[in-house]
């Protein structure tokens, strides 16, 4: 056990890009905690999905020992915190778990939102921040201007921020110091029964589940059997340890301290983040507080493109579940896609990369069905309906009025893109709530409904202001509106997985959006094919795609046989990729590609 | 007989006239013998026309593919559209049978200037003409071209199929109508040798890369030789040059040959080697894309132009 004195705890808080990847393997290997031959580019980021996306999905933590300038060893502990909106609680979790943060801004680009949304979160866990300007080796920096900013757009004092630079070394000595000398020493009694809260969670093959804790007041030991406040499971703790940031066993870990317990815990959805631990005797009688379930915001059906494949889809996604806490699932029968699961997701990118990893890991083509967001139907009876699936809609003379969730949406960008982003948002049924600059920066607050985000309003974003605009949301709550559902018909047929609801003013565009999309996704067949929108039985919207004329092969002799039949089966496999209704096949891709809106 | 895939006409007239002697050695080859060999529209290729026909050749095909000066230069052929005139000219004094073949659906081609080249070929007299729409296949140097978009102005589908219908009209009003996809002739004026490949008949194929087809005791077998000229002949030497290999799905391959030729394909043989049913028949004759007289099944005009469409349904 380390004495309080001698223990920091910490985080990074930064934009993606920023450097904060590079600066955590700069603070490791300044104070060798990893040997040289170990070291590899962003040790903390372990999924590929994550590399490649330049995210952290999951905490992870690493301890690192350091030898100060007092002469004196301490401990620091750096938590990586997730670093998208859609983990905002798990985000906020992490940050109970730390007393500091550093913050770290690219001085080539300046602030971004998502830097806003993570820094409030320090703000509001009573956090000491220590700016920390990276890429000070770049010939674009410019320290006094992000200096500016930060006092501006954060309203934090940035006298004492240190430049660094994460890819050549300079200034990672002075960022430890800061770290010893500025961020305040954790506070706990010893001898108080134990609190330790669960930071993160996930499974491993061999050790079961391996639970992430920052102990608040009391020793956890191995051996000891402790309880999970929030459900009462009682578990016999197998091994604690820390992340160096491989794992080492200890003996115990006391208060301030951050490190790992395993206690033969079969699912990680029995260990939920922000839980209090205590142990089954003599225990806490009081959790620590701001503990919440998660709940999934966004949902759509994940369905096998080869039917044969569903078997194959509920093991894969019974193992995703197993080491994923916030994401639920169910079974599901589409008349169209056949049998599959309705999943929930904490967000769009939490959709993406569980999808990605069914696709990656498992080996599964995945059609999926447009995503969306828990709508409140209150039926004239009185009773209220959750809907996650738009193929579930009750019948309309039934429904009473319909409630959508919306959020508030914080976006920064620099004023020339102003305009078209005040525009997307307006297009998306957005409310102004607030319009402020920054120097050259705006940031605009919107409330938006949140199916209208949920798809694709971070590409548009990104589109229209060529990468340059930040954006962060929370949700706020429910609100009546006109909402309808959307049925689409191709060759007079409905195809139940691309009904979707959308509020009765933009029906209209929407439709002819998606009929037109659908024109240029599904090929040409020996037929024409009408595509229609509709409300209940009216049409709204039409297109017709022109029946084939041409598709023959120009030379086929004797020598040609052989490759003309290999053509033909390729033919015949690219069929399989395509979904069948009635006599018309249609890509798989078009399920999702019809949803997404160009303005 | 044919001597194709390549250049044959770079062979000297004596090497042909050993090559046929050596045939009719081994086989005997009978009167009125169908003898067709390759040639390009060069002069010094035409030059030996005579000779080959002394030798026992008695049709001749030419590659022309095209009788414009742009477009044989876009299609990378060293060859002008004077000299192919001139060879066809040639080639019809020695040759009672030729043949030649154009592209079209080129870049930029109009219909209207289409049939004004078609029609300038069709009066040349040919009995048997290829008429090939321009396919750019993944993997070849064509296909490279077209997905960096330096093959601007080829038709789309739609274009790509008025000039399909505009192709059969007139060589019909000249009296060389389509008797395969592709091919066109007057009437007695097909080519033997290659209906053999549509009607799934027997072949010898002979030479560095050359395909076979031979039926053993009821079934189809396939032959392949090496590729390569050098391994062929060290191959060829120790009379080990062809690989037998049973033909793959027989039945399948029957109705993707057999229904290209305008006289279609025999039902009865088709279930004989084992094809599966094919379940969309009466749909696709019901929407008047195949025609089904007794075990006879062929395309109707309108499914001509649709071939690869309607067997990826029926062999679904």
């Amino acid at each position: 056990m380390t004495d309080l004195a001698h223990i920091r705890n910490f985080s990074i808080v930064a934009h993606i890009d920023h450097g904060k990847s590079t600066l955590a393997d700069r603070l490791i290997q300044e104070t060798n905690t990893v040997s040289e031959r170990d070291m590899k580019e962003q040790l903390l980021d372990a999924m590929d999905i994550e590399r490649e996306r330049g995210i952290t999905i999951k905490a992870n933590t690493v301890r690192i020992e350091y030898t100060a300038r007092d002469g004196e060893d301490y401990v620091l502990n750096l938590i990586d915190t997730p670093g998208h909106v859609d983990f905002a609680y798990e985000v906020s979790r992490s940050m109970r778990a730390v007393e500091g943060s550093l913050l770290v801004v690219d001085s080539t680009q300046g602030v971004e939102a998502q830097t806003l949304a993570n820094v409030y979160q320090a703000i509001d866990a009573d956090h000491e921040i220590v700016p920390v300007f990276n890429k000070i080796d770049l010939p674009a920096s410019d320290i006094d201007r992000v200096a500016e900013q930060v006092e501006d757009v954060i309203g934090i004092d940035a006298s004492g921020a240190i430049p660094v630079s994460a890819k050549t070394g300079e200034g990672i000595r002075e960022v430890l110091e800061a770290i010893v000398t500025r961020l305040p020493a954790p506070k706990g009694a010893p001898d108080a029964p134990l609190k330790a809260m669960l930071v993160d969670s996930w499974y491993d093959a061999y050790l079961g589940v391996i639970v992430l804790v920052r102990v608040i007041d009391g020793t956890l030991k191995k051996g000891a059997r402790v309880r999970f406040m929030s459900n009462g499971a009682v578990h016999g703790v197998d091994r604690v340890g820390v992340f160096r940031p491989t794992m080492q066993d200890v003996g115990e870990l006391g208060p301030g301290e951050i490190g790992f317990l395993t206690a033969s815990i079969k699912q990680v959805r029995d260990t939920r983040v922000g839980d209090t631990i205590t142990t089954e005797k003599h225990g806490a009688t009081e959790p620590l507080p701001g503990f919440k379930p998660s709940q999934p915001v966004v949902f759509c059906g994940l369905f096998p493109v080869d039917n044969a494949e569903f078997e194959d889809l509920r093991d894969a996604i019974d193992k995703l579940a197993l080491n994923d806490a916030s994401f639920s699932h169910e079974m599901e029968t589409s008349a169209a896609l056949g049998f599959g699961f309705r999943c929930g997701f904490l967000g769009l990118l939490h959709l993406e990369v569980i999808r990605d990893r069914i696709e990656r890991e498992y080996g599964i083509d995945l059609v999926t069905t447009a995503p969306s967001v828990i709508y409140h139907v209150h039926m004239r009876d009185g009773s209220m309906i959750e809907l996650h699936n738009p193929a579930d809609m009750p019948d309309p003379t039934l429904v009473d009025h319909i409630e959508e969730p919306r959020i508030k949406a914080t976006i920064l960008v620099p004023d020339e893109y102003l305009g078209d982003v005040l525009k997307l948002c307006q297009d998306r049924r957005g409310i102004q709530e607030d319009l402020t600059y920054a120097g050259s920066r705006a940031m605009v607050v919107y409330d938006l409904p949140l199916n209208e985000v949920v798809f694709d309003f971070y590409d548009r974003l990104k589109s229209v202001t060529k990468g340059y605009a930040s954006f962060d949301y929370q949700m706020t709550g429910y609100r009546q509106d006109n909402l309808v559902k959307m049925q689409i018909l191709v060759n007079e047929e409905p195809v139940d997985a691309l009904s979707i609801m959308v509020h009765r003013d933009r029906a209209e565009s929407r439709g002819r959006a998606m009929c037109e999309k659908l024109k240029d996704l599904i090929p040409r067949h020996m037929f024409k094919i009408p595509i229609q929108a509709a409300i209940g039985g009216k049409v709204i919207a039409r297109e017709t795609l022109a029946a084939l004329r041409k598709d023959v092969t120009a030379k086929c002799y004797g020598g040609d046989v052989s490759r003309k039949k290999k053509l033909l089966d390729k033919q015949k496999a690219g069929k399989k990729k395509m979904r069948q209704f009635g006599k018309v096949d249609i890509p798989q891709e078009a399920f999702i590609s019809a949803l997404k809106m160009d303005g | 007989m044919f001597f194709g895939g390549g250049t044959p006409s770079l062979m000297s007239p004596r090497l042909v006239a050993r090559i046929l002697r050596a045939a009719d050695r081994a086989w005997g080859i009978g009167e009125g013998t169908e003898i067709t060999l390759e040639a390009n529209p060069t002069s010094s290729e035409a030059g030996r026309f005579r000779g080959y026909r002394d030798a026992g050749v008695n049709r001749l095909s030419i590659g022309v593919q095209s009788l414009r000066d742009p477009d044989l230069r876009r299609l990378g052929r060293l060859h002008s559209a004077a000299e192919a005139l001139r060879t066809i000219e040639i080639a019809s004094r020695s040759f009672d049978r030729t043949s030649f073949d154009l592209i079209y659906a080129r870049q930029d081609q109009t219909p209207e200037a289409w049939r004004i080249e078609l029609e300038q070929a069709l009066s040349l007299n040919p009995s048997h003409l290829a008429l090939y729409q321009l396919t750019i296949e993944a993997g070849t140097a064509f296909g490279a071209r077209f997905d960096a978009g330096k093959l601007p102005g080829l038709p789309g589908d739609d274009r790509a199929a008025d000039l399909w219908h505009l192709t059969q009209e007139v060589t019909q009003a000249h009296g060389l109508p389509a008797y395969e996809i592709s091919n066109h002739a007057r009437p007695g004026a097909e080519s033997r040798h290659n209906l053999t490949y549509w009607r799934g008949g027997d072949w010898a194929g002979i030479g560095p890369g050359a395909h076979g087809r031979l039926t053993l005791d009821g079934r189809r077998i396939a032959t392949e030789t090496p590729l390569a000229p050098g391994e062929w002949l060290h191959a060829a030497e120790a009379g080990r040059a062809t690989v037998h290999l049973p033909e793959d799905e027989p039945a399948e391959i029957l109705l993707m040959m057999g229904l290209r030729l305008r006289e279609g394909v025999d039902l009865a043989r088709y279930d004989a080697l084992g094809g599966p049913p094919l379940a969309c028949l009466p749909e696709l004759i019901g929407d008047g894309l195949l025609r089904r007289e007794g075990d006879r099944l062929s395309l109707t005009d309108e499914g001509r132009p649709l071939l690869n469409a309607i067997l990826s349904r029926l062999l679904a």
